[in-house]
């Protein structure tokens, strides 16, 4: 028998209830899981780098660069989940000609080559540029053409220059804090706006995903900027982790408190579907829920952060704690995705039964093909490191 | 005197204006020809879902040949159900004469489909018996003609 | 440039803009989707089905099958039929093996059955379907006669649609791999055939007509039987009406 088949007749067999025939199979699995984590590190690195540059945040001057360069490296791998998702990825363009504007989904091309092009891009050409000149100059071969056409050909290093380098750099910066909030925001409305299914349908949902984005990129850059500096031998300041960790406190403060408040909103209401979702929370999601999103993703590291706001301890103590907590915070909002997209899908749309859903190794909707989108970007970020090293940038005369 | 304009917005306007070009010029060439037509879909998708092969002929292409089997449906409880229903598709046999997708069922369990007995069904839409009893063993065509229900062959 | 004409040339822009932003807001549908049945000499179709005649033969499931080049493997329906058993105690048993196709055995012993009914099932070509709303391409859609298609060369397989149906009509056709639901037999439509679920329907349960036209069978029952359509709440549009549609049913 077909695999496939055989594949679906086992979870026949493991259903529970009753589902409508056609729900026999997860439509969304772990790539669309996988989409909203990558989209939603690329806008909370976005939102900590602007932290800097327009609130003036000054001790994070030394992780806007890492941020920066964070956020493009997932953006560069953000639709490939998609598009290897798709039943048929080759007409993936027709959303780029035809895009129906009535659909969430359709903005996605759009928005997403917005912020790649206009505000990411930009943003890093405007705060490299002086450094891509001069290393143009100083380059030979094939090193030397290449930083000569990231200049685009505008050499001028003048005083002035610069200091419109600086002026529109500080524009699309600003530009660019609502646009990460619609790159990730529309996600969050992608799931918000199916009246269809209740555990995604609510105006909290692209909130809910802004924030828990947030949380994964602060803790993303966080992590990174320990690791880089371990690679490069240099030292970890750690009140550049009490600056990031205090941010990462209230930004979780601020997650947590939403979807408490939607859980508690849901629970008050107990409209129609609620009977079916409380089987769903104390059964097939409860660990990934309580366990993994709840207890290891949000408490542990609140009370913790909460704790270290008061009582700072021993520094090497410190380091270790943000490393853990950094991983906790992004195995927690990952469990929320996961939660969401597959926990939404597991309950029939009947209210009166459930599917299961079991993730295949291989395949272009398995684990390794979701692994692999993961641990792309740190390749690319290695590469853009080497590319671009913010610790060889010509240091601008204040 | 000319106003200072810094030189990366003309170099950037004008990537952007190419890139932008690009897209404009790709976008004419790959909308397909009939989209827009009715609405935001390929007005041709109609004549493509307009197409599909039909299968079912509809009871009155069997009755242009079935003139007898129509007479007697139409004097018994079975007029209103079309011979199709128990005959399988009938399009291939319609046009080619041959049996095609035709089936001549048989046996309790096709019968008793409709009318085995279950508390689900309405005794005032459908008679049902209870297979269990009824004549066991028997094919219910031994006794009944599937056209003339209830005129009983013995 | 002197500042009188700046300020002109800002004005004018602004003023272009937000006519251009206007127009385009306007005609782009860009919130709510609903049909607009433009051509007043094509039929609209509508759909009723009497809960009260389904016996759950399930020869509708099967012709449908036949018909539309389904798989016969028990996950893909384009219509299906449910059984439901409320018993005495109040709990409600709902069952579809292989979508109705080969007939309802009764499960539950009669005297501890309260009621027990026949659901058949299928796609609601709604009015203001949310399936056609989040397509992201335009690969669904609704015909000029109010029947909702797919646009099986156009579609990328992305399952927005199929999430978004709360009626659980959609899947992904396994070897087409693009989304596929029940047409309406548009194709048969087109010839003034039935549709085939109600083609081999033996009692008669399934109709079909045109909503516009008032001395239609359709429209006279619609007038004559008390009828509802499944989550009314969700404001979809929905042009399957059902008649004796009991509480219990989803």
């Amino acid at each position: 028998m077909d695999p496939h088949y055989q594949h679906l007749y086992n979870i026949l067999a493991n259903s529970q209830g009753y589902i409508f025939p056609n729900e026999i199979d997860l439509q969304w699995g772990i790539l669309i899981v996988v989409y909203p984590f990558i989209t939603g590190l690329v806008a909370g690195a976005f939102i900590l780098a602007s932290l800097e540059r327009v609130f003036n945040v000054k001790i994070l001057k030394s992780t806007y660069q890492i941020a920066l360069l964070t956020a493009l490296s997932f953006l560069l791998v953000a639709t490939m989940p998609l598009i290897s998702h798709l039943s048929q990825p080759q007409r993936a363009y027709e959303i780029m000609i035809t895009p129906h504007s009535s659909s969430a989904m359709a903005i996605f091309g759009f928005v997403y080559l917005w912020y790649l092009m206009v505000v990411l891009l930009l943003e890093i050409w405007f705060d490299y540029r002086h450094s891509m000149v001069v290393w143009s100059n100083e380059k030979k071969g094939v090193m030397k053409w290449v930083y000569k056409i990231l200049t685009l050909g505008v050499n001028d290093i003048s005083p002035r220059t610069l200091k419109w380098d600086r002026k529109l750099g500080y524009i699309i910066t600003v530009i660019g804090i609502p646009s990460a909030f619609i790159l990730h925001g529309y996600v969050g409305f992608i799931f918000g706006s199916i009246k269809a299914n209740p555990w995604w349908s609510t105006p909290l949902m692209p909130i809910i995903f802004l924030f828990s984005a947030m949380v994964s990129g602060i803790s993303m850059v966080m992590l990174i900027y320990m690791v880089i500096n371990y690679i490069r031998k240099k030292a970890i300041e750690v009140n550049v982790l009490d600056s990031i960790g205090k941010f990462l406190f209230f930004v979780l403060i601020l997650d947590f408190t939403l979807e408490g408040l939607d859980q508690i909103q849901r629970i008050y209401e107990a409209e129609e579907s609620f009977e079916i979702i409380k089987l769903l929370v104390s059964g097939k999601l409860y660990l990934t829920l309580f366990v993994s999103q709840g207890l290891i993703g949000t408490l542990i590291p609140l009370i913790t952060l909460a704790f270290l706001q008061f009582y700072k301890g021993k520094i090497k103590l410190r380091k270790t704690l943000y490393f853990i907590l950094g991983i906790m915070v992004l195995i927690g909002v990952y469990s929320m995705r996961w939660n969401v997209v597959i926990g939404g899908q597991l309950f029939s749309k009947s209210f009166s039964g459930f599917t299961s859903f079991k993730v295949g190794l291989i395949g272009l909707d398995g684990t390794l093909m979701a692994a692999f989108w993961i641990i792309l970007p740190f390749g690319i970020l290695a590469f853009l490191l080497w590319l671009l090293p913010p610790w060889k940038m010509i240091e601008e005369e204040e | 005197m000319k106003p200072y304009i810094p030189p990366q917005i003309p170099r950037l306007a004008l990537a952007f204006a190419i890139f932008i070009s690009l897209f404009i010029l790709l976008r004419n060439f790959l909308v397909p020809d009939t989209f827009g037509q009715y609405g935001h879909y390929r007005g041709a998708s109609l004549i493509d879902n307009a197409q599909n092969e039909i299968h079912y002929a509809g009871q009155k292409a069997c009755f242009e040949c079935h003139q007898d089997i129509q007479d007697l449906k139409a004097q018994d409880v079975h007029s209103d159900i079309h011979c199709e229903t128990c005959h399988g598709p009938g399009q291939k046999h319609v046009i080619s004469g041959e049996a095609g997708d035709i089936i001549k069922p048989s046996g309790r369990a096709f019968c008793g489909n409709c009318h085995e007995v279950n508390a689900a069904k309405q005794k005032t839409v459908v008679f049902q018996v209870d297979l269990n009893k009824h004549n066991v063993g028997k094919n219910c065509i031994e006794c009944h003609n599937p056209h003339q229900p209830w005129e009983m062959k013995k | 440039m002197n500042s009188s004409r700046r300020k002109f040339l800002k004005s004018a822009v602004t003023l272009a803009g937000a006519t251009i932003g206007y127009t385009w807001l306007k005609s782009s549908q860009v919130f709510l989707y609903a049909a607009e049945p433009k051509d007043e000499s094509l039929p609209w179709y509508g759909i009723v089905i009497d809960i009260s005649k389904c016996i759950g033969c399930g020869n509708c499931a099967k012709a449908c099958k036949s018909e539309n080049d389904v798989p016969v493997e028990p996950f893909f329906f384009r219509t299906w039929v449910e059984q439901y058993t409320v018993r005495n105690d109040g709990t409600v048993d709902i069952v579809s093996p292989n979508g109705g196709i080969d007939g309802f055995q009764q499960r539950v012993p009669s005297e501890d059955i309260f009621k027990s009914f026949f659901v058949p099932k299928m796609c609601n070509h709604c009015a203001k379907s949310p399936c056609i709303q989040v397509c992201p391409v335009g690969a669904t859609y609704d015909s000029p006669e109010g029947v909702v298609l797919v646009d099986e060369k156009y579609c990328i397989g992305c399952r927005y649609c199929v999430q978004a149906c709360p009626y659980g009509c959609r899947f992904i056709h396994p070897v087409k791999k693009v989304a596929n639901k029940c047409t309406l037999c548009y194709h048969r439509l087109k010839k003034d055939l039935a549709p085939a679920c109600m083609e081999v329907c033996p009692t008669g349960a399934r109709m079909y007509g045109n909503l516009r036209d008032k001395n239609s069978d359709l429209v006279k029952f619609l007038k004559e039987h008390t009828t509802q359509v499944l989550r009314p709440n969700l404001n979809t549009g929905s042009k399957l009406y059902y008649n004796a549609l009991s509480s219990e049913v989803k």
